[in-house]
């Protein structure tokens, strides 16, 4: 009896140490990157202080050398320091808002703003995405005909670089005649507009890991458990309501987090070849277009920062649904 | 054959499962495999009937064929007096697997609900009927509990209750206690037993523990394998009170004796 009734005692005294057993490696291996950084980074920017060593035909000792490395206004590889000032400057350095023409707008020059653009394609690509990945795989697992015929369509379209369709279906969408129209009648604004090829291409990018890990979710009963089920006479709604469904849980949630990382990338991609004006692939494009290097690694950090942020959301609930689904602690 | 335990209803026996020739067989890639041949056999009302014989002897492959999860290719099944299929969807029976099945993200109240939630029973007599059937396998106090909480032993328990949920008259098991310990099986055959007591449901219990069929059953069916089929059927004459003890006296060490040469006689022990 005594088996049933035992938990897990969580000591508070191996808290600290459980922390710190945590933190130590992930510290360790961030210290290491950030080690090697600095040493390509001043690989990479020499070539160039050598050159105006040069040109200005003066003398400096190798310190010298490498502390002018550190402080290029366009280094080939910016130092971790640089890029840490440009994104502290970019975001609390700046006011999110600012006025134009007697208007509060957003800032184009924080990075939050253009976080702010990408996030929100991303998160309503990533819903619809997600939610026709598991239309797809009800429909793949109940019936043979879109087993043999969605499938092969959806690995298809996962073969076609995005780059090469991201610009067809922006045109494409900016002149459907529907949007356009909701437009002149006021019902969406431009911004909200600009946001829907967007969208579609951050879903296109994340419908497909959905499709596979729900397809194998939803089939991962195992055949007694199905057997229940008949003895039962379930119909199968019934079957997939209570068995099917919840035994794919886990699987969806590992195929979430993979598919909203795709679609972060899917709407910065979608931001690169349209001439956005906002998001982060905005930020990014303009920084190639001018040289800015500095500029380039802080809209790439913030990205990967924002990837991050999405991914932790995703793993917070996780564990909440599968803890209440009888998950061991 | 009348037993003396039996004497009230043996006056008139009530055949609950009724096989005639029937033949079950699959076809495979490697030909034909005969898993049932000539099945002949009928199992009473309040019978504990147990299947035994080697692997393939068509034992499971016969109890699915009852709870129609399987379909025979000849011969004729009757389980009370209808096909296999109607029987079921009037919950004739409830099964219980090898594994206890019990699905994870469910406690064992809900695990419990599961045929109850199928098949309609409102949200009081669901409860009503849980907590009966969780205090009919002495599982009181652990209906909160997540499956992976409870010890194998009561997790088959668990897994017997769900069958009994619905109120079945039948109740088949497929080698329910076969992954227990020997000392863990004990106690589950004297519970059973009680249940049996309890409940007078009909069960077909497939096994291949001799001791363990021969403790349990009213009727043992001696099976053996390629074809698969029924090489004899044994009419215990013990007396329905058991104690554990009663493995030791000579009757029961006879019949024992005969399930054994029944296995031998069909041949069940070559390769």
């Amino acid at each position: 009896m005594s088996v049933a009734a035992k938990h897990p005692a969580l000591g508070g005294a191996s808290g600290l140490a459980g922390l710190l057993g945590k933190v130590l490696p992930v510290v360790t291996v961030v210290m290491g990157i950030i080690v090697i950084w600095y040493g390509a980074s001043v690989m990479m920017n020499r070539a160039w202080t050598l050159d105006q060593m040069q040109r200005q035909n003066i003398e400096m000792t190798g310190w010298e050398i490498v502390a002018a490395t550190m402080t290029q206004e366009r280094p080939v590889l910016p130092p971790p320091h640089q890029v840490a000032a440009e994104i502290w400057n970019t975001t609390i350095g700046e006011p999110i808002m600012r006025e134009r023409r007697g208007q509060m707008q957003g800032n184009p020059r924080n990075l939050i703003f253009h976080a702010y653009h990408t996030l929100w394609p991303t998160i309503l690509g990533f819903a619809i995405g997600g939610f026709l990945g598991v239309l797809l795989a009800v429909g793949i697992v109940h019936s043979r005909a879109m087993d043999l015929s969605v499938m092969p369509w959806a690995i298809a379209s996962q073969t076609i670089p995005i780059l090469a369709i991201a610009p067809i279906i922006v045109v494409v969408v900016s002149n459907l005649p529907a949007l356009n129209n909701a437009v002149d009648q006021g019902w969406i604004s431009d911004d909200t507009k600009l946001l829907v090829p967007k969208a579609l291409i951050s879903s296109y990018l994340s419908f497909f890991p959905v499709v596979v890990g729900m397809v194998a979710g939803l089939r991962s009963p195992q055949a007694s458990d199905l057997d229940l089920m008949r003895t039962y006479s379930a119909s199968r709604p019934q079957t997939f309501w209570k068995l099917r469904l919840p035994a794919a849980v886990p699987f969806l949630f590992t195929s979430l987090k993979v598919s909203i990382a795709a679609a972060l990338v899917g709407t910065i991609v979608a931001e690169l070849p349209t001439g956005a004006r906002f998001g982060l692939g905005a930020r990014l494009l303009t920084g190639s277009y001018y040289g800015q290097t500095i500029q380039i690694w802080s809209a790439l950090f913030m990205a990967a920062i924002c990837a991050a942020a999405l991914v932790m959301i995703l793993g917070a609930l996780e564990r909440v649904v599968l803890k209440r689904m009888g998950a061991r602690a | 054959m009348v037993q003396p335990a039996m004497a009230l209803d043996a006056a008139k026996p009530e055949p609950v499962i009724a096989a005639q020739h029937l033949d079950l067989t699959f076809q495979t890639n490697d030909g034909p495999v005969h898993a049932l041949r000539d099945v002949n056999l009928t199992i009473n009302k309040g019978e504990f009937v147990s299947f035994i014989g080697p692997s393939g002897c068509g034992k499971t492959t016969f109890l699915r064929c009852i709870a129609a999860l399987e379909h025979p290719t000849g011969g004729t099944l009757t389980v009370n007096g209808m096909t296999p299929d109607e029987a079921r969807m009037r919950r004739a029976y409830g099964y219980v697997f090898q594994a206890a099945g019990l699905y994870p993200w469910r406690t064992i109240e809900k695990n419990i609900k599961l045929p109850l939630e199928i098949m309609g029973f409102d949200r009081a007599e669901q409860e009503r009927r849980v907590k009966n059937v969780l205090q009919l396998v002495d599982l009181e106090g652990f209906g909160k509990k997540f499956p992976w909480q409870l010890s194998g032993g009561m997790q088959q328990r668990a897994s017997i209750a769900r069958a009994l949920a619905f109120d079945a008259d039948i109740l088949l098991m497929d080698e329910p206690f076969g992954a227990l310990d020997e000392i863990v099986r004990d106690h589950l055959n004297e519970q059973l037993l009680k249940l049996w007591a309890r409940t007078e449901k009909t069960i077909g219990f497939v096994t291949h523990s001799i001791p363990e069929a021969v403790y349990l059953s009213t009727k043992i069916v001696v099976m053996s394998p390629r074809p698969g089929r029924i090489t004899d059927i044994i009419e215990s004459d013990l007396p329905r009170a058991r104690p554990l003890d009663i493995r030791d006296t000579p009757e029961f060490l006879a019949i024992a004796h005969r399930v054994r040469e029944g296995l031998r006689a069909g041949h069940a022990y070559e390769d």
